[in-house]
């Protein structure tokens, strides 16, 4: 139960004074909860044709239809669902990777770490776009989940990077000689003394991964690679332009799923400035720089200065 | 130099205040100190007193979230703290440089000694780059490095040799003022003895006062004629070194010259000061030092006692000023 | 101040013995022409229960070395250490560091680097005192960890066990140090510089705090580059250069009466308030060497006043001065 406690307490601490943090997580929860209540927020299934094709915003659909004349508001908050399950898989599966790799690497060193890091380094110079693009591409069109799983195993790379270089400065440390010198296991130690040091890179890394992901994947998805029958916000877009609706005007086609997309990619940016700002106190911009400079003019008034 | 000298550095009433998060910590709490000519002052303490924030604002080194709240800094009768970007600049180095803590942190480490060492000549001075680079290999020889090692990167010279360079470059101005903030801390023993030699030899020869700041009392006593000692962001004693040293008379200061065992001399239990230093933010009204110290009253749980001559000294201590008083 | 929960080891004296010990390390050179550093040379002390040792010297004279060694941190390239008799390095796995750590913990210099920041107090003693009494219950392991808490000074006890390192002052880590140390059971402790990065004032406490505990039998071994508070803390002392022990015994006989060269440059080194006139330096300006395998003659040849052709050919062996007191040094041989 204490540790519960601690765990609400440091939550609060965190979003203390810390407007990116409060912004960015709302928006994000705001999302996620909204898609994740679809079947409450509207009776229309994403994938019934509820009314003529491109029928601007009205009362009874809130974002119009879509060319086949699917409901845009319930499409949005289905797609919701497998956007962000494919964004949240592949920023996992990074996670673990990374963290896998990058603290074994560190922590063991020698030959261990030679190995891993000449695996590391050729996976990095394969530019990841384009990996992914022809990736994609030869295995046809693949399902969410195959987009979560490529996306996941090629992003972990320079994650593991920079585990690696944290794991060799906590490494170094005295508690950590310590716990050798007391008899610990090796991975006794990695579990209970190393990671826990690293949680903050590991949110961080989740969060950062989960964005490029949202991105990553609705690119793969508008340019035909994924699987069009399956609803998500890249398919929309996928849908939205082989329909030409910015031609024929039909704005909500492309603006509502690429405003979700751009929100929830700004929404987890935020939340990782502020994870940024935690792990580095300099980076802050606590509301004490403001009665610095405060008390700075008031003294400088007084001294007769300028 | 006589008591009538007129000083060349007077601190009046500086406070330095830091602006947190969680409320303001007063580093520096009211000093008042003069420095003459020529004189060399110690500035005693331990982590917290305030002893380096006080270094840094004589310089207006300070920054944000740093703040010179109150008080000060008169050099040759000019306010520092009053200066202008420009006139900073000719103040600081040709008249008062600083030698750091640790000579790693003041040493870039992609350009030669050579190189920084004439940046600082050229920077104040209109010579000619020979002419500094001339003046750069003179400077070396004075702190005992070969003139040769110009061109050498500070990782290629070892720590003492690396802290005589940052001494060299204080002194490239023939500065009125150096101060040393905790100059030989990092050093062996032995280079440290090297070092203090060569300071007194320079001293003798160029005359420049300097602030000695460090937490070694013995090396204090050493090298400067008055010692000041400093708890919690005050000064709580001040005086000529030989008085502090053998004659303490704040509770902090007896307990301080206390801590340090001595090589010869009897072998005793000592016992230093129980407790802990305390936090900025949280300090109360009275004496700060008073949950530490074994003679507190109820007064100095109350009132923060004021800095009060007696004789030759300078004591902040409702105990000792009721001796004085009954005496 | 005698808890009787804590094992106590004044029953059964230990002793670690090491001889001649030399630690080489690799310091790159090709595949065929390996360059080594010799960071310990030719070593030999005994440490006791209930006593303590003080290993002086300045950077590079090896002590850390030493320690590391002590601690199977690190292999030595020749020589043996012993605990009672055992040579310490034979053994293999984990199971036997555990052994091992049981009797033999060290402390750290800096008292912000050897505390998790992400664990409280109480879990620094708890898993310690676990692992090496796996036999206690939960509660018995809670009043051990408070017990030990309250027998290194840190009270109220239960409120420092909840607290996390960084609310702690750096007096106040290095006693948890300390304690986690005596959480293992430890009979002996390795104390590598553990007050010098301590404010002065705070210093005494800790030592006091050790010597203390060499009454429950625990022996130490002090490593400072401080000959003050060497002879402060310890019954013996001896001083390493470059690797070299090169005058050991009786803290008091080393440092009042010291015989080699350069232990009457450390000592003539130590500020002393008062002394303004520069005094003579006892040695040659010089930094301190590297040493290697094929080194001879003394280390400190090159620095030494006194030196002869004789020094810069070969090593001088161990004269026995008076009854603790032994120096290796060709003036007394």
């Amino acid at each position: 139960m204490k540790s519960l406690k601690r765990f609400f307490a440091g939550l609060l601490k965190f979003y203390r004074g810390n407007p990116a943090g409060i912004i960015g997580s709302s928006i994000v929860a705001l999302i996620v909860v909204a898609c994740l209540s679809a079947p409450v927020l509207t009776e229309n299934s994403p994938t019934k044709r509820v009314a003529r094709g491109h029928q601007p915003p009205s009362t009874e659909l809130v974002f119009g239809s879509t060319r086949a004349g699917k409901d845009v508001y319930s499409q949005v908050l289905y797609g919701g669902r497998v956007s962000l399950m494919v964004a949240f898989s592949a920023a996992a599966v990074t996670t673990v990777i990374a963290l896998s790799v990058g603290v074994t690497s560190g922590y063991f060193g020698g030959r261990i770490d030679e190995t891993m890091m000449a695996v590391t380094n050729v996976m990095l110079v394969f530019p990841q776009l384009p990996l992914l693009i022809i990736l994609a591409a030869f295995l046809g069109q693949v399902g969410p989940m195959v987009i979560a799983l490529i996306l996941g195993l090629t992003s972990w790379p320079w994650g593991a990077r920079v585990m690696r270089s944290q794991t060799l400065a906590i490494r170094k440390k005295e508690f950590i000689t310590a716990a050798e010198v007391m008899g610990e296991s090796k991975w006794r130690i990695i579990a209970v003394e190393i990671i826990p040091n690293l949680i903050s890179l590991v949110a961080g890394m989740f969060v950062g991964t989960s964005l490029y992901a949202i991105g990553a994947q609705a690119g793969l998805e508008f340019l035909g690679l994924g699987d069009p029958t399956v609803v998500s916000w890249g398919t929309m877009l996928y849908w939205a332009q082989s329909s030409a609706a910015f031609f024929v005007g039909a704005w909500w086609d492309f603006v509502v799923p690429g405003t979700v997309i751009a929100l929830m990619g700004g929404g987890l940016a935020l939340i990782n400035i502020s994870i940024d700002q935690v792990s580095n106190p300099k980076l802050r911009t606590g509301k004490y720089l403001k009665i610095w400079r405060r008390m700075k003019a008031n003294v400088e008034a007084k001294r007769g200065q300028a | 130099m006589s008591t009538d000298t007129k000083p060349l550095l007077q601190v009046r009433d500086l406070s330095v205040d830091y602006v947190t998060d969680n409320g303001n910590a007063r580093a520096v709490n009211q000093v008042t100190l003069d420095i003459r000519p020529g004189e060399t002052v110690g500035l005693a303490g331990e982590s917290g007193c305030g002893k380096s924030t006080l270094a840094f604002a004589i310089a207006n080194l300070h920054a944000a979230p740093a703040l010179i709240s109150e008080g000060e800094i008169l050099f040759e009768d000019r306010d520092v703290l009053k200066m202008s970007e420009r006139e900073l600049r000719d103040f600081r180095w040709a008249e008062a440089s600083m030698v750091f803590q640790s000579a790693m942190n003041a040493l870039n480490p992609v350009i030669t000694i050579g190189d920084q060492i004439i940046d600082v000549i050229l920077a104040h001075k209109t010579v000619t780059r020979d002419e500094a680079w001339k003046r750069g290999e003179e400077l070396l020889e004075t702190v005992g490095i070969h003139p040769s090692r110009m061109t050498s990167y500070a990782h290629q010279l070892s720590g003492g040799m690396r802290q005589r360079v940052v001494i060299a470059i204080a002194l490239a101005l023939r500065p009125k003022l150096i101060i040393m903030d905790e100059p030989t801390t990092a050093l062996d023993v032995v280079v440290e003895r090297e070092i203090m030699d060569e300071l007194y030899a320079l001293k003798e020869e160029y005359g420049f006062a300097i602030l000695f700041i460090s937490h070694d009392l013995s090396l204090m006593g050493e090298i400067a004629d008055r010692i000041g000692v400093m708890y919690a962001g005050r000064l709580v004693e001040l005086g000529t070194a030989q008085e502090v040293l053998d004659d303490a008379q704040h509770p902090y200061t007896k307990g301080l010259v206390a801590s340090f065992p001595t090589i010869h001399g009897p072998k005793v239990r000592l016992e230093g000061i129980p407790g802990n230093p305390p936090n900025l933010l949280e300090l109360g009204e009275g004496c700060h030092f008073a949950d530490r110290c074994t003679l507190s009253t109820d007064l100095c749980k109350t009132t923060n006692p004021d800095l009060i001559r007696k004789g030759d000294k300078e004591i902040a201590c409702h105990v000792v000023h009721s001796e004085e008083v009954a005496a | 101040m005698n808890q009787p929960a804590i094992k106590t080891v004044t029953e059964d004296a230990s002793d670690i013995t090491v001889e001649d010990l030399t630690i080489d390390f690799s310091i790159g050179g090709g595949l065929f022409n390996r360059e080594f550093l010799r960071a310990v040379s030719e070593v030999s002390f005994v440490l006791k229960s209930g006593e303590a040792l003080a290993i002086v010297g300045e950077s590079g004279s090896g002590k850390s070395t030493v320690a590391r060694a002590l601690c199977r941190l690190y292999q030595p390239s020749e020589g043996r250490i012993s605990l009672d008799g055992q040579d310490v390095n034979s053994a293999e796995g984990v199971s036997s560091q555990r052994d091992y750590a049981q009797l033999v913990q060290m402390i750290f210099q800096d008292p912000f680097g050897s505390l998790n920041p992400v664990h409280t107090i109480r879990h620094h003693l708890r898993r310690p005192t676990k692992i090496h009494n796996p036999h206690l219950s939960a509660d018995e392991v809670e009043e051990r960890v408070i017990e030990i808490i309250e027998r290194v000074g840190l009270s109220p006890a239960r409120q420092t066990a909840d607290k996390f390192p960084y609310e702690l002052s750096g007096g106040q880590r290095q006693r948890v140090a300390i304690a986690r140390a005596l959480a293992v059971g430890a009979k002996f402790i390795l104390a590598d510089e553990p007050i010098s990065m301590l404010d002065v004032s705070i210093r005494l406490g800790i030592l006091n705090l050790m010597d203390d505990m060499k009454q429950d039998g625990i022996g130490f071994m002090y490593i400072t580059h401080d000959i003050a508070t060497a002879r402060y803390f310890a019954e013996r002392t001896a001083v390493m250069y470059v690797g070299h022990m090169v005058e050991w015994g009786n803290s008091d006989s080393v440092t009042q009466n010291p015989q080699h060269p350069y232990t009457q440059l450390l000592i003539s080194a130590v500020p002393e308030a008062g002394r303004h006139k520069k005094k003579e330096l006892m040695a040659k300006k010089g930094d301190i060497p590297m040493r290697s395998p094929d080194s001879i003659g003394c280390p400190f040849a090159a620095r030494c006043l006194k030196a002869t052709d004789r020094c810069h050919a070969e090593m001088p062996q161990t004269t026995q001065l008076a009854d603790d007191h032994f120096v290796r040094c060709f003036l007394y041989q």
